[in-house]
């Protein structure tokens, strides 16, 4: 991927590996420092620096009026959020645990989407709404959710879902900086994965999907947590002579079309990879939208490759739920590739 | 031994059982304690009672729109004129009223004009005034949500170091919801100048408030918020106007947020839709009658000498005048343009968007030729 430094090189620290959870906390910081309209606030996020630190040193670099812990009420968070936002500011609201922002259901999907809508554009709400998701860390139950399907499904939502420190940093700036809602899924596998990184980094705007492995055989599609599973089906997949391009579609709504549709006219195969369940998932929408473009270039139909549809498992029984690498092989095997 | 207990931000007995009230249904004084609240002058009365009066003609005259079928439906608060009039009327002009459907009055009394706040209920656009321009949110349809607005633009407000303070309405059924009890919390714990009138208005569509809320009156749900709240006379305009001045007062010097419960009822149905005889007597309503808001401040200020004859006369026209505006307005045709389907969904647009509004606009154009 290209990263492209900010500042001039003279600026720019020589690349040291940096987590996705320092890269999200470097542009937090770095979007307070450059607009003091920005806010953070949310359940644990001043003193403790949230439950995954994503929020760590904010408050006392910023202060209490710029950084605080809210009461635990996530209604309540948005739904103040949107009275500041109406009011000039650009709140970043953390909703701690996936399954925890539902209590906000009502509050995104009412307003935070409608807002500009009703006004006919004129009331915008710049407001960008953290939600730590996914699984794959042994977390309890609900605390692993996938809800991308119901944002993405609400029309005024930007869903956006880094895979990668570079672009959890360029992503998360660029959403504080939108005067569009922004849904901004942090996959919470993904926090303490490193990467040799300078930041500031720009990476690719964020309606762009990204080829982060170039193959000629069959495309697979992923985002947040499921691109690292993706590479991993791509390395084995090579070992059996399947050459197998990956896109990081990095923002699920919008929908690069672009992009992806050049890859599969390339590959003439596709797959699509999340870890929420299959049944009404954002992979139904995918597999649609990529087939009623690409029709004729297809050699075989769109496969998804995703968790059962049953609630997210004890810890225990993650590792039969979540797609594999070699769930994935499996998939793409059952084509029959001689057509 | 005992436990260290810290001291509270507040420390507030209950509010009292009988409403605050300085104009009684006979337009005299009450006997009433008024907890330290200031009776407006006679002059700011007169004010209020006309537009109590223009309001009322409008509900009226909108409603009846409504039957012809002009509107797609309206939720009327004719008997709660004092609420919406006298709270609204306290607003300074750089504060901000977030609204409830219902709150036609409220917008009114904001200035915003009749064809814009009437968009919504004719179906031409959801919210078709400028909320910038009157500081005053949309009007939000799921009940209680606005409470939070209100209470996040005050913080906002604090935050800044502004002097806008936020009011908003919500009613005896909304009370019941979470997001009532969130906002009441954050904005007691952040100290937002905020100001929530709730319009107990003994209905939530058909349903009773005594199958609503167990509690003995709504503002005693203040205390355990750790603000105070007051009961008033929703029925007083001089009640009203006097506490939500009271409250604001207490904003603007940054002692927190109040809530005032307004007691009053609801003369018709929700909306055009339901049939209020299925759900209430009409001695019912017989009774609350005579504690009209209108009546009981025409007495006192006839009583008081400030209203005549003459006077009165005036006041009828202005409000006949309004309710020609509104006719007009409402009869004329509105007209709505397909193309502004996927103008405000995002501030940039989007490839699918665009690709959508193409083909209905080819879908247009066909129809114009054929």
């Amino acid at each position: 991927m290209t990263v492209t430094a900010l500042t001039t090189a003279e600026d720019v620290p020589a690349p040291a590996p940096v987590t996705m959870t320092k890269a999200l906390n470097q542009a937090l910081r770095d979007s307070l420092r450059e607009d003091e309209n920005v806010l953070v606030f949310g359940e644990d996020v001043g003193r403790l620096g949230g439950v995954f630190r994503v929020t760590e040193g904010l408050r006392k670099e910023f202060g209490p009026d710029r950084v605080w812990d809210s009461p635990l009420a996530e209604s309540g968070i948005v739904g103040t959020a949107i009275g500041m936002a109406m009011a000039g500011m650009r709140p970043v609201v953390e909703m701690q645990f996936d399954a925890y922002a539902y209590p906000a259901f009502e509050q995104i999907v009412s307003h935070v989407a409608k807002m500009r809508n009703r006004t006919k554009g004129q009331v915008s709400l710049p407001l960008t709404i953290r939600i730590p998701y996914a699984g794959d860390i042994g977390g309890v139950e609900h605390h692993s959710d996938s809800s991308e399907a119901y944002w993405c499904s609400t029309p005024g939502l930007t869903v956006i879902t880094p895979s990668n420190p570079a672009d959890a940093y360029s992503l998360l700036r660029e959403s504080i900086a939108s005067d569009d809602p922004v849904i901004f899924m942090e996959p919470k596998s993904r926090y303490w994965m490193k990467d040799e990184l300078s930041l500031p980094v720009q990476t690719a705007p964020t309606d762009r999907a990204q080829v982060v492995r170039v193959g000629s055989d069959v495309t697979l599609l992923a985002y947040g947590p499921t691109v690292r599973t993706a590479l991993a089906a791509a390395d084995d997949g090579a070992e059996h002579g399947l050459s197998i391009e990956v896109i990081d579609l990095r923002s699920l709504s919008p929908f690069d079309d672009e992009t992806v549709s050049a890859s599969v006219r390339k590959t003439s195969r596709a797959a699509i990879i999340h870890e929420a369940a299959q049944f009404g998932g954002y992979g139904a929408e995918v597999a649609a939208r990529v087939t009623e473009a690409n029709f004729t270039h297809l050699s075989a139909p769109i496969l998804r490759i995703t968790g059962f549809d049953v609630p997210y498992p004890s810890p225990k029984l993650e590792e039969y739920f979540l797609p594999t690498a070699e769930r994935i092989l499996d998939a793409l095997e059952s084509w029959d590739w001689e057509l | 031994m005992t436990i260290d207990v810290p001291t509270s931000r507040s420390d507030r007995s209950l509010p009292q059982l009988q409403p605050v009230s300085f104009i009684g249904a006979n337009g005299q004084p009450t006997e009433v304690p008024t907890d330290g609240l200031r009776i407006p002058s006679d002059r700011t009365l007169l004010g209020l009672y006309q537009k109590m009066v223009q309001i009322r003609r409008f509900e009226a005259q909108v409603t009846h729109l409504t039957r012809q079928g002009r509107l797609a439906t309206y939720p009327s608060a004719a008997g709660q004129e004092a609420i919406e009039v006298g709270a609204t009327t306290a607003l300074a002009p750089g504060d901000w009223l977030f609204p409830t459907y219902r709150d036609t009055a409220a917008l009114l009394t904001r200035g915003v004009p009749v064809t814009e706040i009437l968009s919504a209920f004719r179906g031409d656009w959801h919210c078709g005034f400028d909320p910038n321009e009157y500081h005053t949110s949309p009007a939000a349809t799921p009940l209680a949500t606005q409470t939070l607005h209100a209470t996040g633009f005050a913080m906002a407000a604090k935050l800044k170091g502004e002097d806008a303070c936020t009011l908003t309405f919500l009613g005896d059924g909304a009370s019941s919801e979470g997001d009532t009890h969130e906002a009441f919390n954050f904005a007691s714990v952040w100290q937002t100048p905020t100001v929530f009138v709730l319009a107990n208005n003994q209905y939530a569509i058909s349903t009773p408030l005594r199958e609503q809320s167990n509690a003995t009156m709504l503002a005693d749900r203040a205390a355990g918020y750790g603000m105070p709240g007051l009961r008033v006379d929703g029925n007083d305009i001089a009640a009203v106007f006097a506490a939500v001045t009271a409250a604001l007062e207490r904003a603007r010097a940054g002692e927190g947020p109040t809530l005032i419960e307004c007691l009053t009822y609801r003369m018709e149905s929700h909306t055009n839709s339901d049939d209020p005889t299925k759900y209430r007597e009409a001695e019912e309503v017989e009774h609350w009658k005579q504690f009209d808001p209108i009546d009981r401040l025409e007495k006192h200020l006839r009583s008081a000498g400030v209203l005549d004859d003459e006077r009165a006369a005036e006041i009828t026209a202005s409000a006949e005048e309004l309710a020609t505006s509104v006719r007009d307005a409402m009869n004329t045709e509105a007209k709505v343009d397909p193309s502004e389907l996927f103008d405000y969904v995002y501030a940039n647009p989007r490839a699918n968007l665009v690709a959508q509004q193409a083909k209905l606009e080819a879908e247009l154009a066909a129809a114009a030729q054929s």
